[in-house]
């Protein structure tokens, strides 16, 4: 069953279709892989999935419901989380602040209730704190919680988006590049990560990624999309074995290579 | 007088109050569009305008007397001196800034017009000072509107700085280097533009003409007061924006705009003239959250 | 205030990452108060000093410091605004002339009970932030700066042309009110009312600053896209700001009503705002002792300075200019570690 469906979706800037008549299903409990050579329009859209981006025309339907006209805190309220490409940490915060961000829209405590300390509010908090540093241990750095984000190596940084995320206890989670900047060791780490997300917290995955082995190793299904429409669909060998995809995707990538 | 005139007169009154909101508009746009800034100081440099072609007029009306040639003399001396106080307000206060958080450098803006108006309310006493010119009130007469010279003449010079603005923006080499930086600065450092220069550059500009707006407005009402930048830099911004910030032609049209609408404005039933400012101001709060590109701004795509 | 270190604003600024900041005495001064134990017994001999100064200051005394403790107020409600959720607000003084205006208008014009009115003055402060915020906050921040400037103009230039609030002569006559069968009049009575008004409104500040909504400000403040991805409400949270900081401004009008027993348009300039800002700015954004430093050095200073008389807002601005190219965290800045 599909947790999330697009249907024809289309983006424009001005003149430019950055997502054209894009559609596509992601299969709930799987691990899926959105690629494409550079600009073909793989973060626009995710940026449309996740509402930063309105879409100008098609559908999108998460969990049964139409996200077309949701606001991005809607959304990830709605489960699906996402991380940034570039990373977007809170850098002069805490670790642990950091990932409770993640956990702030399953909370429900206002003003009163913060400047009272009433009962529920004690109890919501120690939940916050609680579920995040779960969710760093799950990530593996929890010793670090009490370092200020921007002061942690690149890796580690990663780490704590993703962490981040898990902390909205997301059903969908979107990675966007997960793998960008991570030494071979710590890709490795990453493909774990991922199939453990998955197995034990039954998190559906939803990836870009430009590392072909990344992507290739850990995805189910593979969606190939270039010019901001979709060009092939399948599994790894289905979608290396595509004409069209050898030569929108890889020939260029060996042109890129031999540069 | 019949409904005719009344339109005329306020059409007339419209058009020139919106002739000093333009000019000063322009600054606000050119130098938002170029580093992002709102320079809140902005309406104190029209202030500064004012005061400096005060001086250089009773410098030179000895010589070239305070009719147009004086005026004109005072007028180009305080465009120049104005303009460098603002590359020079924008090299000690702005530049040291740019890599802040957003709020730290408006606040700082904040702190310049501070020091602006209130060394002019130290150095005049918080007196207003009789901007005295021998003009006179020669005119034509239109039905039973009377319109002078002065204000003719006053609408015909701003137009032709608007135009010379325009000239130069599109035409030359440094109005091409500041449409370039606006766009992308890394790229324009990478193909040579000294971008700190046209930045200051801009600000030149930017000031002259604020302060060009300031002398006409102190020769067209005859007094100047340390704290008349404050709600023309208000209604300078309301005028931005009408025409959709950053834009050029955005901004000349949005002031007249604006000075049209408020002239119109005091002739509604239950608005009086004492009620021009809270209609200025609701007017740009309803824009704001109408149409917060204004007539000629672009809608802004955001980068994740 | 430490000027000496014109590099201090690099460990503001983030991306200088981690940069060994040079630390000045001021900020080992205050590493000190980070110890509980020197804190709470610092705060507790504060606290008595203030408590027993009736005792012993004139009525000079009482007064700069219960205007202090009036600005306190102001500053640490503007702060919750500027500080913990990064909107600058250019006409704060609207909120603190709602403020004052209801409880002039409903104890003159309809003879209620001062502690009736206030609750009308939380709600009508409320209401005004409402009105102001919920259409610009999901604004750019400095569209929201001119807007409340716009909106500081419009309040002062209606209490200016209404006949309700008594036109640009003001209200006059306000009632004084009464405290347990207690008339307060006299400066000791408003010294002991603002300082516990003060206290309240710490108390307020600093469990607000630590509860789920002072981490979504800072998440807001920090990366606004960010926090958004997190499912944080962005345009909700900054509204909650606002209000908040608008009732701020509300209740400390009341009480400035009723201690001055006369209020007018002239009270609400766009100075008064800029003044307020200053000292948030100047005692740091975000930290609430600083706020308390910031108001005080603000009263205090143009007493102590009384021969600059008029000069007084040129020196402000060129304090301001000093402070956000020098040191933009403030005299007492937010701990980052």
């Amino acid at each position: 069953m599909a947790i999330l469906e697009v249907k024809n979706l289309t983006l424009r800037f001005g003149g430019l279709t950055a997502v054209n008549d894009l559609s596509f299903g992601v299969d709930e409990g799987s691990i899926t892989s959105l690629i494409g050579p550079n600009g073909a329009g793989k973060t626009s859209a995710f940026n449309c999935l996740t509402g930063f981006y309105k879409a100008n025309e098609g559908d999108i339907v998460f969990d049964g419901k139409s996200l077309m006209k949701e606001k991005p805190h809607k959304i990830t309220q709605l489960g699906m989380a996402r991380t940034f490409q570039n990373l977007r940490l809170f850098k002069n915060m805490s670790v642990l602040e950091n990932v409770m961000a993640g956990m702030h829209c399953r909370g429900s405590v206002g003003v009163v209730g913060s400047i009272l300390h009433t009962p529920k509010q004690r109890a919501e908090e120690k939940k916050i704190k609680e579920y995040s540093e779960y969710c760093l241990d799950f990530v593996g750095i929890l010793d670090k919680k009490e370092r200020l984000a921007r002061n942690l190596p690149y890796g580690d940084q990663r780490r704590v988006e993703w962490a981040r995320a898990l902390a909205t206890k997301p059903k969908l989670i979107l990675l966007d590049e997960p793998g960008a900047g991570l030494n071979y060791d710590e890709k490795d780490d990453l493909i774990k990560l991922i199939q453990r997300i998955r197995e034990k917290l039954g998190i559906t995955i939803f990836l870009i990624e430009h590392d072909m082995g990344l992507i290739m190793k850990v995805s189910e299904k593979i969606i190939v999309i270039d010019y901001g429409q979709k060009i092939a669909e399948g599994n790894a060998e289905e979608v290396q074995n595509n004409p069209r995809v050898i030569e929108a995707y890889l020939g260029k990538e060996e042109e890129d290579e031999a540069v | 007088m019949s409904t005719f005139d009344i339109i005329l007169q306020q059409l007339i009154n419209g058009l020139l109050i919106g002739s000093f909101y333009s000019l000063v508009a322009l600054g606000y746009s050119m130098v938002y569009g170029i580093i992002m800034l709102l320079n809140f100081a902005h309406g104190d440099i029209y202030m500064a305008g004012a005061f400096v072609a005060f001086v250089m007029l009773a410098v030179v009306s000895p010589v070239l007397g305070a009719g147009w040639l004086g005026i004109v003399a005072a007028m180009i001396a305080s465009m120049f001196l104005v303009g460098l106080l603002g590359v020079f307000i924008q090299r000690v206060a702005y530049r040291p800034m740019l890599g802040a958080p957003r709020l730290s450098i408006l606040i700082t803006a904040i702190g310049v017009s501070l020091v602006l108006y209130n060394s002019v309310m130290a150095i005049t006493d918080g007196e207003f000072q009789a901007f005295t010119t021998d003009l006179g009130f020669a005119g034509v007469d239109v039905g039973s509107v009377h319109i002078t010279y002065t204000q003719i003449i006053l609408v015909v010079a701003t137009a032709i700085l608007m135009i010379s603005l325009n000239w130069f923006i599109s035409k030359t080499m440094y109005g091409k280097a500041m449409r370039a930086i606006a766009l992308d600065k890394d790229a324009c450092r990478l193909m040579g533009i000294n971008v700190n220069k046209i930045i200051a550059l801009t600000f030149f500009v930017g000031s002259s003409l604020a302060a060009a707006a300031g002398t006409m407005a102190g020769v067209y009402y005859g007094s100047i007061h340390f704290f008349m930048g404050f709600v023309i830099g208000l209604k300078a911004f309301t005028a931005a924006v009408i025409g959709g910030i950053g834009s050029i032609p955005g901004a000349m049209i949005g002031g007249l705009v604006l000075g049209l609408l408020e002239a119109a404005g005091t002739q509604l039933p239950f608005i009086g003239s004492e009620w021009k400012d809270v209609f200025a101001f609701g007017l740009l709060i309803l824009l704001l959250v109408f149409r917060p590109t204004g007539i000629l701004g672009k809608t802004e795509i955001e980068r994740m | 205030m430490s000027v000496d270190n014109p590099r201090a604003r690099e460990k503001e600024f983030p991306d200088v990452d981690g940069a060994v900041s040079k630390q000045t005495w001021v900020d080992r001064a205050y590493e000190l108060f980070d110890n509980k134990k020197i804190r709470n017994s610092s705060l507790l001999g504060l606290a008595a000093v203030v408590l027993l100064i009736p005792t012993f200051g004139g009525n000079y005394v009482m007064e700069i410091f219960t205007n202090a403790f009036f600005y306190m107020v102001l500053c640490l409600g503007l702060n919750i605004v500027v500080g913990y959720a990064g909107l600058l607000d250019l006409g704060y003084a609207a909120f603190f002339a709602v403020g004052a205006y209801t409880t002039g208008i409903l104890t003159a014009h309809f003879g209620m009970n001062f502690w009736l009115t206030i609750p009308f003055s939380v709600l009508f402060s409320a209401m005004a932030g409402i009105i102001i915020g919920g259409p610009t906050l999901r604004l750019r921040s400095d569209y929201l700066a001119i807007v409340t400037l716009g909106f500081g103009e419009i309040t002062r230039i209606t209490a200016r042309n209404l006949e309700i609030t008594g036109g640009a002569s003001g209200l006059i006559g306000i009632d004084r009110p009464e405290l347990f069968g207690l008339r307060l009049y006299q400066i000791q009575h408003f010294y002991y009312v603002f300082f516990v008004l003060v206290i309240i409104a710490i108390f307020v500040a600093v469990r607000l600053h630590h509860s789920r909504l002072g981490r979504a400000w800072q998440y807001i403040r920090e990366d606004e896209d960010a926090a958004e991805a997190m499912g944080i409400d962005r345009v909700k949270f900054k509204l909650y700001a606002y209000i908040i900081g608008a009732v701020f401004g509300g209740v400390a009008g009341s009480f400035f009503a009723v201690k001055m027993t006369a209020i007018s348009p002239q009270t609400f300039l766009f100075t008064q705002s800029a003044m307020i800002l200053l000292a948030v700015v100047l005692g740091g954004m975000g930290k609430i002792p600083g706020m308390i430093v910031g108001a005080f050095v603000l009263v205090i200073f143009p007493e102590v300075f009384r021969a600059i008389g008029d000069l007084r807002m040129l020196f402000f601005g060129v304090v301001l200019l000093v402070i956000m190219l020098f040191r933009p965290q403030g005299i007492w800045p937010e701990r980052r570690s």
